[in-house]
């Protein structure tokens, strides 16, 4: 029953723990602990928790690039033994190298990973074109050439989105992307991240703290608890799509963000009974 | 217009102290009417320079290539330490501490033992020149290297970039800044340890004019051999400035917008 199950989810986590080291396993102190997750190809979903509640840690987990302690992870039916090619990844801070020039950070993870490592030479005008393509969709045309310390902190995080993006990933693991930028900015981008999501149907983890961005981009709200990280709620978004910014100032909206806020609030104030935990 | 006229008292504002300095210092030699066997005056270094100029350019053309060599092999060793210190965890524990305390030790201790194993000349002056001057390029590369952003690191490992991706990507570029910013300090050592070294263990060079000049009671000789080992030194170090700010204009941005 399981297995054929496996076949229909492309994220799959089954019971999955993990303790940073040996030591920390030994004294039954996980990072996260019993998560259990289901993702359709294509889904959205999004991830909300308070910070330090091992939100970045599941994303190692999904990328492969940190094993599990206990449990079974399977992407895309295959179960994960190392990291994960198919995955893009950005961060908060857009971490472009200031030598390069915003096209040429873009292509940078096409000169690592196969197979457009190999033909990075041969195809280099191709693979030029499609980053300034992609650089064009996200707003960034007219910018491909000026180097990252002359943009905004909003376009060099479009330029960090499009840099994830190029080697065209199934999945997107986005880790609190925005949260630098002020807020129009920030709306500005969610409407970037909904067109490209829409257009070419990867799937996206977002990993968010702001419950407005969470319900207007996902399809899936999970809320996660504080020490030990673990899924305590999920959440299906049924707005409909597709969705416009004017959609957050709506009743409905605002009644599911609420809703997911009361889970927040729930949950703190059982970890601040429950201080007598070591950190 | 106002930022215009700043800029250009700033570029000769060097200049105007150093004519104040030698005007002031002939000024007292003129008034105390010091001995010039003593403390010679701007103007009998000046004499002394234009008399003995042959000789003064034949040692400092020794002093300056043996310098160099000295300073092309600090930069090779420099960086492959830096890049093997820098690159794994384990190298940079074990070598760093061991490095420092080398670095600790005074070089010029160690012209008599490279005497004793290379004889008077050449070899004694570039080793201390390279001895000197390759520590800074080696700690600066491996600065460079070992300061990578830990999301960064994330963004290449997931597309299963190799450790020797990433820092041909990253970190060798990323410490470049350091590694030219590096060579302005080495370049002035690399001038000290060889002249030091000429001092004792040589019969040609700066070092040596300064030892022989001194030692005839010809001071203001002396002062001009002193006087062109600070100006070689200050070229060079004018040159990897120039360099430094040529390759690497992404790290001094902030110097742009001004």
């Amino acid at each position: 029953m399981s297995t054929s199950n496996a076949d229909n989810y492309f994220v799959d986590f089954r019971d999955v723990w993990l303790a940073y080291n040996d030591e920390l396993l030994a004294q039954n102190h996980f990072a996260v602990e019993g998560i259990n997750l289901q993702v359709k190809k294509g889904e959205f979903i999004a991830i909300v928790g308070p910070s330090g509640c091992g939100k970045s840690t599941f994303m190692k987990l999904t990328t492969g690039l940190k094993m599990p302690s206990m449990g079974k992870i399977l992407i895309d039916g295959q179960p994960v033994t190392g990291p994960l090619k198919i995955s893009g990844m950005a961060f908060q801070a857009p971490s472009l190298l200031p030598w390069r020039t915003t096209v040429d950070n873009v292509l940078l993870p096409l000169e690592i990973v196969e197979p457009y490592r190999s033909t990075f030479k041969q195809k280099h005008k191709e693979y030029e074109e499609r980053a300034r393509k992609l650089l064009q969709k996200v707003g960034l045309g007219g910018y491909e050439d000026k180097f990252p310390w002359q943009l905004s902190g909003g376009m060099q995080q479009r330029a960090s989105i499009c840099r994830a993006l190029i080697h065209e990933p199934k999945m997107l693991l986005l880790d609190e992307p925005f949260g630098a930028l002020d807020a129009f900015t920030r709306e500005e981008l969610w409407c970037i991240l909904r067109d490209l999501w829409t257009e070419q149907q990867f799937n996206v983890i977002l990993v968010t703290h702001d419950l407005r961005e969470s319900v207007f981009l996902a399809d899936t709200v999970y809320v996660m608890s504080k020490s030990p990280g673990r899924f305590v709620v999920r959440r299906e978004i049924d707005l409909p799509r597709p969705r416009e910014l004017e959609l957050t100032y709506t009743k409905e909206f605002t009644d599911l963000v609420l809703e997911l806020r009361s889970h927040i609030g729930a949950i703190r104030s059982t970890t601040s009974a429950a201080t007598a935990i070591p950190q | 217009m106002n930022s215009k006229n700043r800029k250009l008292v700033e570029t000769w504002a060097p200049w105007v102290l150093l004519f104040a300095i030698i005007l002031l210092w002939q000024i007292i030699c003129s008034a105390f009417e010091v001995s010039e066997f003593i403390f010679p005056s701007p103007w009998r270094i000046w004499t002394q320079f234009v008399e003995y100029h042959t000789i003064i350019a034949g040692h400092a053309w020794r002093t300056f290539w043996v310098t160099m060599v000295g300073f092309g092999i600090a930069i090779v060793v420099g960086v492959l330490l830096g890049f093997v210190i820098g690159s794994s965890r384990l190298a940079y524990a074990a070598v760093y501490p061991l490095m420092t305390a080398f670095n600790a030790l005074p070089k010029a201790a160690f012209v008599p033992i490279l005497v004793v194993w290379f004889g008077i000349g050449i070899g004694p002056a570039i080793l201390t020149a390279f001895l000197i001057s390759f520590f800074p390029i080696m700690v600066n590369i491996a600065t460079g290297l070992a300061t990578l952003e830990p999301e960064l690191e994330d963004v290449l490992r997931v597309l299963g970039a190799k450790r020797w991706d990433v820092l041909m990507k990253v970190g060798l570029p990323r410490s470049m800044p350091y590694f030219y910013g590096s060579l302005k300090v080495a370049i002035t050592l690399a001038f000290v340890g060889t002249t030091v070294s000429e001092m004792t263990a040589a019969n040609e060079g700066i070092g040596y004019l300064l030892i022989s000049a001194g030692s005839a009671m010809q001071m203001g000789l002396a002062f001009a051999g002193l006087v062109v080992v600070g100006a070689m030194a200050m070229i060079m170090y004018e040159l990897f400035s120039f360099i430094e700010k040529r390759t690497t204009r992404w790290a001094h941005r902030g110097s742009q917008g001004e």
